[in-house]
């Protein structure tokens, strides 16, 4: 808590990096960016591929910058940092999962332009 | 566990700073912090998603977004990130003018990104595409307007740790606090990822 | 520059509001006189206004809570006052807005400003204690989250006077909460009352995690905590994740209503449904949050009053993990009705049946505990049986309406409402009263009035079961929830006996505040001299009645689950230490206090769309914050002396007891 003293904080919970590291997830990151707009923009991949390309290419970069920016690694003591970050996305998967599946249902049950009563009728 | 008489007193930690945060304890914090963050943004997206094809009969994204537009600002922000990692190596080597320079730098292209989102949302509300026009302009504006928002307080935040480290130094606290205020400027990036791929161009498809 | 601010917003031509709203003021006039006559505006800003300590912060929670219980209780006995008399052609004398507005402010009362600073006030006093720390992770976030439930408070009470609260439920489904059909400023009330105290309870859900992640005394392995801490843990886990989705479900709200965007509106591609659903993502887990702390303090309580140690921790533990990981997975269960259809419902519905099975556990493990004790009944004891039976009846309604076909017959009928409260009230608040009497002599140094706090059990027991149980068999009958009058004559004699059970828990709430007062006229004859009224287990109870502020002299070295109880068996309990060092304390600050008062000007600003003094409100918040980001005047070092002194005059009194 006092101002005077030098040691460097949040060694424990979180790496340090090295101008290494920045420069190659800089680099990676631009690079997955550009990929990320050319697959979109150039019309080179098939229509139905291009969403499934871009996650995949968003969750690259997602992983290169919490590796190379945030430092996040395996060691032990990044391990209760790694368990929260983990924990954390799991929950946002089950939220928007969630969401997404009680959404899709309510509304294909209930706005009226979607089934005929006699389709409600015939689904089980 | 030796009970006797003589070892009783070495039961009790001697230690007047016993539990004194050496930072880590405040660094670890802000990261919890980031994460209900995190799942602000989550909810966000969730509702976007739900939401991204009620256009009442408005624009749609594909007709609004601007892809090169959008890849300048990516292009400003994650620049940004990566100038912000250099003033955190600068920091951690105690270069105190280096510091106050990167961030500068890091300041600048925040700003620009800043600039150019405030730019292209002007521009959507004149066109009459503003946030009140249909669920899914209402749900861009408030995630992409959202993620400005933590931007901008960045940016303010980032503006005093500038005065901060010129008048304080590389100090204990100082460096602490930019610790946070770097994993909040990366974690900005993170999100940022998200909206250019699940909201630009995703929408863009 | 007062944006839709007039004096017309005072609802001068409402006598039962003008009448309260004299009372009230005439009340506050008179604590402030008293303050001001026995000169203690000094010692309540230096002692308590800009405290810092988590000890007297939980104090503050749980009189904010008791306050609050008082005005929510209003609430209940107007509207069960309302429902005995409107039968037929008889319209009582809640006209149907503010009959609304009643059942809205009592429901966001009760969950938000009574049983929420409950909890946060046991988890403030107790769980650095038990992990041996000297105070939470980050007390000038502590302060600052405690005055942000108070302003919050401050906002729903404003809102009686000035415009009127909001009247569509104490969730405030849209259309209805939507600008189109909730015109008045009421529902931005609830809004933005919710988002200030919302940010505190999550700041609040931070610290404790680092708290209890960072700062347990050495050798308190997380299999060792206390189960309160491990539910505190868990709680506060479960804090963090979902009042995130309450502050985005709000300002949608929000931003629907003042900006004039389409979420949740019926136009525009609006879709009411998604705010339904978000909400109850934050709502059910919500509720866990509240009875988790409370099935942590029986945790306690149990062993204590048993004489044994408590069975089954481990198992304690997963369940409780269990109940926080299956709470994000059952929440649909409060909207089977809403159409999305079978599957659906046939996954939340089990999954709502198979949360039940931890909260089993946890109550066998209680009972097991008590088995072959030799069991003392204070009345924390009683609070505990008495929550142990109506809170599994509770629970089994609730594995009732966990069947969808059952539900779609009992949905938003008394049904319901019987059960929550009887979950609620059999759970949250007995829980509260019962930790409030078992941890009240370790906060202020005397025992609480034992005649008065058993009166208020039974009177709480026998009010509960009046008051719920008839309304349990009107939603089998078909009454629906929120009625303002009905025509079904039949249904009045329950509705009376329901009155008659509201009137005997609020001479259960007297109760509990004669037992304050006497016991506080009592307080030397109930001293607590030894630091352990009990004769209890864990390492709260090592340290002095009161807990000197600095809690532990030295860092206690952990080697048990039961620590204070294996030094009791040891004969390593109240060694007094040879030496004493400097001991490391952060300074008192009133910045969470401005800041919070700023907060409620910025709120109370955008309700009432006067934009210059939110911006006021805005600027105020950050300019304090700022000035203590530059203040390096935040701590202090209380000296050894002051220490050995101070635990000198704690042996002395050990020495007098013994």
């Amino acid at each position: 808590m006092s101002g005077a003293n030098s040691h460097s904080s949040a060694s424990h919970d979180f790496g340090h990096g090295d101008l290494k590291t920045y420069w190659v997830g800089f680099l990676f990151s631009l690079g997955l960016t550009a990929l990320s707009f050319a697959a979109v923009m150039s019309g080179m991949i098939p229509r139905g591929m291009v969403f499934p390309a871009i996650t995949v290419l968003a969750v690259a970069q997602l992983l290169v910058q919490v590796i190379f920016f945030l430092h996040l690694g395996t060691a032990p003591e990044q391990r209760s940092t790694i368990t929260i970050l983990l924990l954390t996305l799991l929950l946002i998967g089950v939220i928007v999962f969630l969401s997404l599946w009680v959404m899709h249902n309510a509304n294909i049950n209930m706005m009226p332009t979607q089934m005929t009563p006699d389709q409600a009728m015939a689904r089980s | 566990m030796d009970l006797t008489v003589s070892a009783r007193s070495s039961a009790y930690i001697h230690d007047a700073h016993a539990g004194h945060d050496d930072g880590s304890r405040t660094v670890l914090g802000f990261w919890v912090y980031l994460m209900s963050d995190c799942i602000i943004f989550g909810t966000l997206f969730a509702t976007f998603g739900v939401l991204v094809d009620n256009i009442a009969g408005g624009p749609t994204g594909r007709e609004l977004f601007d892809l090169p537009y959008v890849g300048g600002e990516t292009l400003l922000l994650l620049i940004s990130s990566f100038t912000f990692g250099l003033a955190t190596l600068n920091m951690y080597a105690g270069r105190k003018a280096s510091v106050l320079a990167w961030l500068a730098i890091t300041f600048l292209f925040g700003a620009g990104f800043i600039g150019m989102e405030i730019h292209e949302f002007a521009h959507l509300v004149a066109e009459g595409a503003g946030p009140d026009r249909s669920a899914f302009l209402s749900a861009y504006f408030t995630l992409v307007g959202t993620h400005g928002v933590h931007v901008t307080a960045g940016l303010i935040w980032m503006a005093v740790m500038t005065h901060q480290v010129w008048r304080f130094g590389l100090d204990g606290t100082v460096k602490r606090r930019l610790t946070c205020l770097s994993l909040f400027w990366h974690f900005l990036d993170l999100v940022w990822i998200c909206v250019f791929t699940f909201v630009c161009l995703r929408g863009a498809i | 520059m007062f944006g839709k601010l007039t004096l017309d917003a005072v609802p001068w031509d409402q006598p039962i509001i003008m009448g309260t709203g004299v009372v009230v003021a005439l009340g506050a006039l008179s604590i402030l006189g008293l303050i001001t006559y026995f000169g203690k505006w000094k010692y309540l800003w230096t002692e308590w206004l800009t405290s810092v300590d988590h000890k007297k912060i939980g104090v503050m929670y749980f009189i904010l809570g008791i306050v609050m219980l008082v005005r929510g209780f209003a609430d209940a006995i107007m509207m069960r006052t309302q429902q005995a008399m409107a039968a037929n052609d008889a319209a009582g004398y809640l006209p149907p807005h503010h009959y609304d507005q009643i059942f809205t402010a009592h429901g966001t009362i009760m969950i938000f400003f009574v049983a929420t600073p409950f909890i946060l006030g046991l988890m403030n006093v107790v769980t650095p204690l038990q992990i041996g720390a000297r105070d939470v992770a980050f007390p000038f976030v502590n302060s600052l989250g405690l005055w942000l439930s108070v302003m919050g408070s401050a906002l729903v009470m404003i809102s009686m006077w000035v415009g009127d609260f909001s009247a569509t439920g104490w969730v405030a489904y849209p259309p209805l909460s939507e600008l189109k059909f909730s015109p008045t400023v009421g529902v931005d009330y609830y809004i933005w009352s919710l988002e200030l105290s919302g940010l505190g309870t999550t700041l609040a859900g931070v610290n404790f995690i680092i708290t209890i992640l960072r700062m347990r005394a050495p050798g308190m392995k997380l299999m060792m905590m206390p189960v309160f801490t491990w539910t505190a843990l868990i709680t506060n886990i479960l804090i963090v994740a979902v009042f995130p989705v309450l502050t985005v479900t709000l300002a949608l709200l929000g931003l629907d209503r003042t900006l004039g965007m389409h979420f949740f509106t019926n136009d525009r591609g609006g879709n009411a449904m998604m705010y339904i659903n978000l909400i109850w993502v934050w709502g059910h887990p919500e509720v866990y949050i509240l009875i988790l702390p409370l099935f942590g303090a029986f945790s306690e309580i149990i062993p204590t009053f048993s004489g044994k140690p408590l069975f089954g921790y481990t198992s304690m533990v997963y369940a409780t993990c269990s109940i926080g990981l299956l709470s994000f997975f059952v929440y649909l269960h409060h909207f089977f009705t809403m159409g999305s259809g079978a599957n659906v419902n046939a996954f939340f519905g089990i999954m709502t049946t198979i949360i039940s099975i931890p909260t089993g556990v946890k109550l066998f493990n209680w009972l097991f505990t008590m088995y072959r004790g030799r069991i003392r009944f204070h009345s924390a004891t009683l609070w505990t049986i008495g929550f142990m039976i109506t809170f599994a009846v509770g629970g089994m309604t609730g594995v009732l309406l966990a069947v969808p076909g059952a539900d779609f017959v009992l949905h938003n009928s008394l049904f319901l409402v019987a059960h929550f409260h009887n979950v609620i009230i059999g759970g949250v608040v007995f829980g509260s009263f019962a930790g409030m009497s078992f941890w009240f002599p370790k906060v202020f140094g005397f025992t609480l009035n034992e005649f008065w706090g058993k009166v208020s059990f039974w009177c709480w027991l026998v009010g509960y079961w009046l008051a719920f149980t008839p309304l349990y068999i009107l939603g089998f009958k078909g009454m629906s929830r929120r009625m303002n009058h009905y025509d079904h004559a039949d249904w009045q004699p329950y509705l009376l006996v329901a009155l008659v059970g509201a009137c005997f828990i609020g001479a259960g709430i007297l109760s509990t505040l004669i037992q304050l007062a006497v016991s506080i006229r009592d307080r030397q004859k109930n001293r607590d001299l030894t630091g352990d009224p009990w004769d209890a287990r864990s390492l709260e109870w090592s340290t002095a009645s009161p807990t000197p502020f600095y809690n532990f002299a030295h860092v206690p070295q952990i080697t048990s689950i039961e620590q204070h109880w294996e030094d009791k068996q040891t004969g390593r309990a109240g060694v007094m230490p040879a030496t004493f060092e400097d001991i490391h304390m952060p300074k008192n600050s009133g910045a969470g206090f401005i800041m919070a008062a700023f907060g409620f000007i910025l709120c109370f600003s955008i309700v009432w769309h006067m934009w210059l003094f939110a911006t006021a409100g805005l600027l105020g918040m950050i300019g304090t914050f700022l000035a203590r980001a530059y203040s390096r005047d935040l701590d202090y070092y209380v000296p050894a002396a002051t220490v050995a002194r101070m635990e000198a005059e704690r042996h002395a009194l050990l020495q007098k007891a013994a």
